[in-house]
């Protein structure tokens, strides 16, 4: 029983991981429509950029992502402004062809600047740390700052997009990007903002994708998908869906390998499927789209 | 110096050409009707001075100055606000928040402030944490027009107002724009309804298949030749 109880425990955790990995992709996708096909990547870039910051600076990871996290908006507003920008229309091709090259570039980028070896942020105690609530049942205490941060993170998005002027403008131009123009809104510096502020959330996520498990600069691809999978279950634009939608993965991954380790991937991409299959639209889609 | 003029306004929709030279002016208070049936060009004609279909820069002359190569967002910093066909209010936004979008890109200082528009028009204040989802077609459209007055524009452009709404509705919508030109914003207002648009305006433009076919005071043209101008002779 206690095997079963530390297993969801695990599993509702391990959600918030991939809730991290999603919700950045989950704001570029609102706003813009933009399917960012090297957010994995992105993720994979920022955890190199805490580790080569932590390695120069002698700092901790926690300390170095602090460093990373202006780098990393910098980066992203900059792809945006430069780049991105201009693949985006009424044509979704463009921006899915450029981001996929963009996510090549990066991987053999890294690959180049930092070999193919699998690498690790030093976590140092709180990597082994652990809370026992007795009968067998305790948890890690990484895996629990990384929920407790998916939820401060999307507690933040939340307030970003319903208590401020950005937020209504981000809001507006995802509504209606011509009208959006005629308040005054400049869509392309929005889009610029926006994916910077995504960023930041690819940095945190980082943080915790490299605390937690050996990266490599091939692994981006895969978060990716865990990405999509957790946006979708949520419902496009909804963050708190998007939590939802992490944990369920997380879930079905964690009881997959309970009941046998080959099954652990299989049973998060089935959980998806079966989500896919009983509400198309995610469990907590806009109203109007 | 006319506060907004059009030189020979040519507008296009990739190869479609929708305006074929149109000179128009509106001074400094002073209130505009484009009349016209559906597919003169009334609609592109605003898009155009709005800055969402771009044309040569001397097309759109505002203050002095070319305006018509601009983007939408930097004509409306300018202080052109456009109340768009349909309403288009932002469906994600409150009524409040619809209202206070309009000021994004333009916070000048003038007689239009949140207050200011809820006094104009009372039932917005009532339902200002409202979706606009839930508003009724003449509620929408009044929360449209205060979201273009919100940022003080020195002319407001008012695509269509009276569109799919009730008689009386139109009748309380029209009854607001007098007091908005008294504070001292110029307005262009397109219209298909020709009765309320001659009713409020200083003068009137008839567009006919993309081309000026009249112009005049209401009071000194002819039911026939408005009709003329309208359908053709």
């Amino acid at each position: 029983m206690a095997e079963w109880i530390n297993t969801i425990i695990q599993g509702i955790l391990l959600g918030g991981l991939y809730a991290l990995f999603a919700a950045g992709l989950s704001l570029i996708f609102g706003i813009m429509r933009l399917v960012n096909l090297a957010h994995g990547d992105l993720i994979v870039l920022a955890a190199f950029a805490i580790l080569a910051i932590a390695a120069w600076l002698g700092l901790d990871p926690f300390l170095a992502t602090l460093f990373a996290i202006p780098v990393m908006f910098a980066v992203g507003f900059g792809l945006q402004h430069v780049l991105l920008n201009r693949t985006l229309g009424r044509d979704l091709l463009p921006p899915l062809l450029v981001t996929f090259g963009l996510s090549i570039i990066i991987q053999n980028g890294l690959m180049e600047a930092f070999s193919a070896d699998s690498q690790l942020l030093r976590s140092g105690e709180i990597g082994t740390a652990s809370i026992s609530l007795g009968g067998g049942v305790a948890f890690g205490v990484l895996p629990l700052i990384t929920f407790l941060s998916a939820i401060a993170v999307i507690m933040a998005l939340n307030l970003l997009f319903y208590r401020t002027e950005l937020g209504r403008a981000f809001r507006a131009t995802s509504d209606d990007l011509e009208i959006a123009q005629v308040m005054g809104i400049d869509h392309k510096r929005i889009f610029a903002m926006a994916m910077g502020i995504a960023m930041i959330v690819v940095t945190i996520a980082a943080l915790y994708l490299g605390m937690r498990a050996n990266f490599d600069p091939t692994i981006g691809p895969a978060r990716l998908i865990y990405a999509f999978e957790a946006v979708i279950i949520g419902g496009l634009g909804s963050l708190w869906g998007t939590l939802i939608g992490g944990m369920i993965i997380g879930l079905a991954q964690t009881i997959g390998a309970a009941v046998n380790p080959e099954w652990q991937i299989l049973a998060g991409h089935v959980a998806f499927l079966i989500v896919l299959v009983l509400r198309p639209r995610g469990l907590f889609p806009r109203a109007f789209d | 110096m006319r506060l907004l003029e059009t030189r020979a306004l040519k507008s296009f929709y990739g190869d479609f050409q929708a305006l074929y030279g149109i000179d128009t002016f509106l001074d400094q208070s002073e209130t505009v009707a484009i009349i016209g049936a559906n597919g003169a060009g009334k609609s592109t004609y605003l898009k155009s001075i709005a800055g969402l279909i771009r044309n040569e820069p001397d097309s759109v002359v505002f203050d002095g100055s070319p305006i018509g190569a601009m983007s939408a967002a930097s004509v409306m910093k300018l202080g052109i606000a456009l109340v768009p066909e349909g309403r288009r209010l932002f469906p994600s936004l409150s009524v409040e928040e619809n209202l206070l979008i309009g000021r994004y890109g333009r916070q000048a200082s003038g007689p239009w402030s949140l207050e200011e528009i809820y006094r104009l028009f009372p039932i917005l204040r009532e339902r200002r944490n409202a979706a606009s989802t839930t508003l009724s077609g003449g509620q929408q459209q009044m929360a449209a027009i205060g979201r273009a007055l919100i940022s003080n524009p020195r002319v407001l452009l008012c695509d269509e107002i009276s569109l799919g709404l009730a008689p009386i509705v139109i009748r309380d919508i029209y009854a607001a724009l007098p007091r908005i030109k008294e504070a001292g914003t110029s307005l262009i207002i397109v219209e298909q309804d020709i009765v309320q648009a001659l009713q409020v305006a200083d003068r009137v433009y008839c567009f006919q298949e993309g081309r000026l076919s009249l112009s005049g005071r209401p009071d000194e043209l002819s039911r026939d030749q408005i009709h003329n101008a309208y359908f053709g002779s």
